[in-house]
């Protein structure tokens, strides 16, 4: 392929963020097959902020995100197979099958979950990184939520002790123009979301989330900032979701077929393999590309069907830490019908 | 300064000292400080104030204020920055003012910290302390005399303790520190002055899920937690005295893991039970016991299961409402009167 070395890694991220698109689609069309179940949250028409912002990290930044977190978890490397097999509720998930969609993991690369209540995961993430803090490291903490999220109490603790406590952390609101159906501007008496980092005396600036260059400036810049001054920061990057909120929301209520066109027109996705063509990539490397990516994310799709359900035998299990069993064995006595052997005999530890 | 100076500066490690409540937690958590660099405290007021019931008061000077960090009023903020460190693999020992007030932290309590272990297939471990005094009696009226322990006891994820005496205080909470998964730890305000005697080794800890019997009797078993005991222990001794009633007291001091080992073989022995708490009854721990208790003992009782709680109502301030609806002394004796007639 006749490409110059710095367009490699323009090559690997769109790489990535075709991965992304191609296996949001499989996600949606195995739902609907009914062998994913749950709450099931797209990331598709987002792929330039979560292969972006994650690029900028360094292999010991920490992750957090909400619940629409595939995109993430396949950015940061977590392997596909892991997280489709973690849709289909099977053993070889990255959670081994507890978590399903919202709930992905993977700590080896510093992911620390995809958390399900909206807001949730802020507080958490300034203790990561109070935690980086306290243990001498000069790393910093992603933490993703969406644009719902800053209407929530938990937006303001945490960002209140984040600036006050002088804590590396980047706060990456993805708006993507609708919190469910609420339109950014019908839910936020402040529209421009990253201002509200001035209320805490902290920076904030936007970023066009579809562009993957700017948000690869931009992450950079303010993760460094972080590592380096511990200085906190908003980073509100802009972008559009192509699907519904869930895989079970048609996405129509709220908005119209032409505006989802009009974003369409921007597509991320087609501005990277645009600057690729610029560079030399021809269509046909693009065609093997894509062919490969819908191969691998098929083999997911098998891979996930072959693991093994998660034994039932084992209900309770990392429940609590090793030695709980003990604390817990003299609570048998007059339990309710069932909890036993479904809890007790299993184990709870790990 | 001289070798006998020496030994009378450094701590006692052996034998038993008699000492508050309060100030047996106050031990608990500088020998933690002391033994484990990850350990840190963090709430309101527990460091330049000195804490607002004076349980951490001194900590911050001998231990920095990074150690033994002062937050806003954030509770929700605060208690998930302890999460999340503990998900890193600190020790925090959150303090929350009083239990009311950690309701509004309640979604990382039981949304995240007890969800982690199982949501995540034991990838994560989360090991929390938060610790917080509840109860009622000092006219503190109906948002400041609440005890929720069933709430937390309830959650599947959350190991809670609530110790009745200093020596638990000191052995239950260091118990938590020392714990993988996120533990609360319910203290009890009115108990904060008692005096008892408290082991002094630093490795002395007590059993997360081990009930004690604190009073041994053969008429009938009061089970019952933290200042009820304290309350359940005096009633005993007046009714042994008063009207040759001899009543068993199980402490349960862990709520969840419930010792009902403990429990069924006591009430085995007397063959009546009394479950008292200071929280509602209904759907509340005495509402748990009383459950497992009839099924665990069917064959052993010899009357209903009775328990005695909270009056339910919001609590009202007027000294005489306020001591009426509490499991006073006087009615858990009538109650005890009432399983036996």
């Amino acid at each position: 392929m006749a490409i110059a070395p710095a367009n490699t890694e323009l090559l690997e991220l769109y790489e990535q963020m075709l991965l992304i698109r191609v296996f949001e689609t499989e996600a949606e069309r195995q739902y609907k097959a009914a062998r994913i179940g749950g709450y099931c949250h797209l990331s598709s028409g987002q792929e330039a902020t979560c292969v972006g912002v994650v690029h900028a990290m360094h292999e010991d930044d920490l992750l957090v995100t909400g619940y629409r977190s595939h995109g993430f978890a396949l950015a940061r490397g977590t392997s596909p197979e892991a997280v489709m097999a973690e849709l289909f509720g099977k053993r070889d998930g990255c959670a081994h099958g507890r978590g399903g969609s919202m709930h992905l993991l993977d700590t080896d690369r510093g992911y620390y979950g995809g958390w399900g209540i909206v807001g949730g995961q802020l507080p958490l993430a300034t203790g990561l990184a109070l935690a980086l803090v306290r243990q001498g490291k000069r790393n910093a903490v992603v933490c993703e939520l969406g644009d719902g999220a800053v209407n929530m109490g938990a937006w303001h603790e945490s960002l209140n002790l984040a600036a006050l406590w002088k804590l590396p952390v980047v706060f990456l609101v993805v708006n993507n123009k609708y919190g469910m159906g609420t339109a950014v501007d019908r839910a936020s008496a402040e529209p421009d979301l990253y201002k509200r980092a001035s209320a805490y005396r902290m920076h904030g600036e936007p970023v066009d989330g579809d562009d993957l260059a700017a948000v690869i400036e931009a992450s950079s810049r303010l993760l460094e900032r972080a590592r380096e001054e511990r200085a906190p920061a908003v980073l509100e990057a802009i972008t559009y979701r192509y699907r519904g909120h869930s895989v079970a929301d048609a996405g129509l209520a709220y908005r119209t077929k032409e505006e989802i066109a009009q974003h369409q027109q921007k597509d991320p996705l087609l501005r990277v393999a645009g600057q690729l063509r610029e560079a030399g990539v021809s269509t046909d490397d693009l065609r093997a590309i894509d062919e490969r990516i819908e191969q691998r994310v098929q083999e997911c799709v098998e891979f996930s069907q072959k693991s093994p359900e998660p034994d039932v035998d084992a209900l309770a299990w990392g429940m609590h830490s090793q030695g709980s069993d003990e604390q817990f064995a003299r609570m048998r006595p007059g339990s309710p019908f069932g909890e036993e052997e479904l809890v007790f005999d299993g184990g709870l530890g790990k | 300064m001289s070798a006998l100076e020496e030994q009378e500066q450094a701590p006692k490690t052996t034998g038993t000292e008699r000492m508050t409540y309060r100030e047996a937690l106050r031990l608990a958590l500088r020998e933690e400080l002391s033994r484990d660099e990850r350990v840190f405290i963090m709430g309101e007021e527990v460091g330049v104030f000195e804490g607002s019931y004076k349980v951490t008061a001194g900590l911050m000077s001998e231990f920095g204020p990074d150690r033994v960090r002062d937050t806003p009023i954030s509770e929700e903020g605060f208690v998930g920055a302890g999460v999340g460190a503990a998900m890193l693999g600190e020790r925090p020992v959150v303090e929350i003012m009083t239990l009311n007030f950690l309701l509004v932290a309640m979604d990382q309590v039981i949304n995240h910290a007890a969800k982690i272990g199982a949501m995540f297939g034991g990838e994560v471990r989360c090991p929390l302390v938060i610790r917080t005094p509840n109860g009622a009696g000092n006219q503190l009226t109906a948002q400041h005399s609440q005890s929720f322990d069933a709430w937390f006891a309830g959650c599947p994820g959350l190991k809670v303790v609530s110790p009745a005496n200093p020596a638990d205080a000191k052995g239950l909470l260091k118990a938590a520190i020392r714990d993988e998964d996120p533990v609360l730890v319910i203290e009890n305000l009115p108990i904060y002055k008692e005096k008892g005697e408290v082991p002094l080794d630093p490795e002395f800890v007590t059993p997360i899920g081990l009930a004690n019997v604190a009073r041994e009797g053969a008429d009938i078993t009061i089970v019952s937690h933290s200042f009820a005991t304290v309350r359940a222990l005096h009633v005993a001794e007046k009714l042994a005295q008063e009207d040759g009633i001899d009543a068993e007291v199980v402490d349960l001091r862990s709520l969840r893991p419930l010792d009902m080992e403990t429990v069924a073989a006591s009430v085995a022995k007397t063959n009546r039970a009394l479950c008292v708490e200071e929280g509602w009854p209904s759907y509340g721990v005495t509402a748990e016991i009383a459950a497992r208790v009839s099924k665990a003992c069917f064959d052993d009782l010899d009357a209903p299961v009775e328990r005695i709680g909270m009056a339910e109502v919001p609590l009202p301030y007027a000294k005489n409402l306020e001591h009426a609806a509490m499991p006073n002394e006087d009615r858990i004796a009538a109650a005890v009167k009432s399983v036996l007639a």
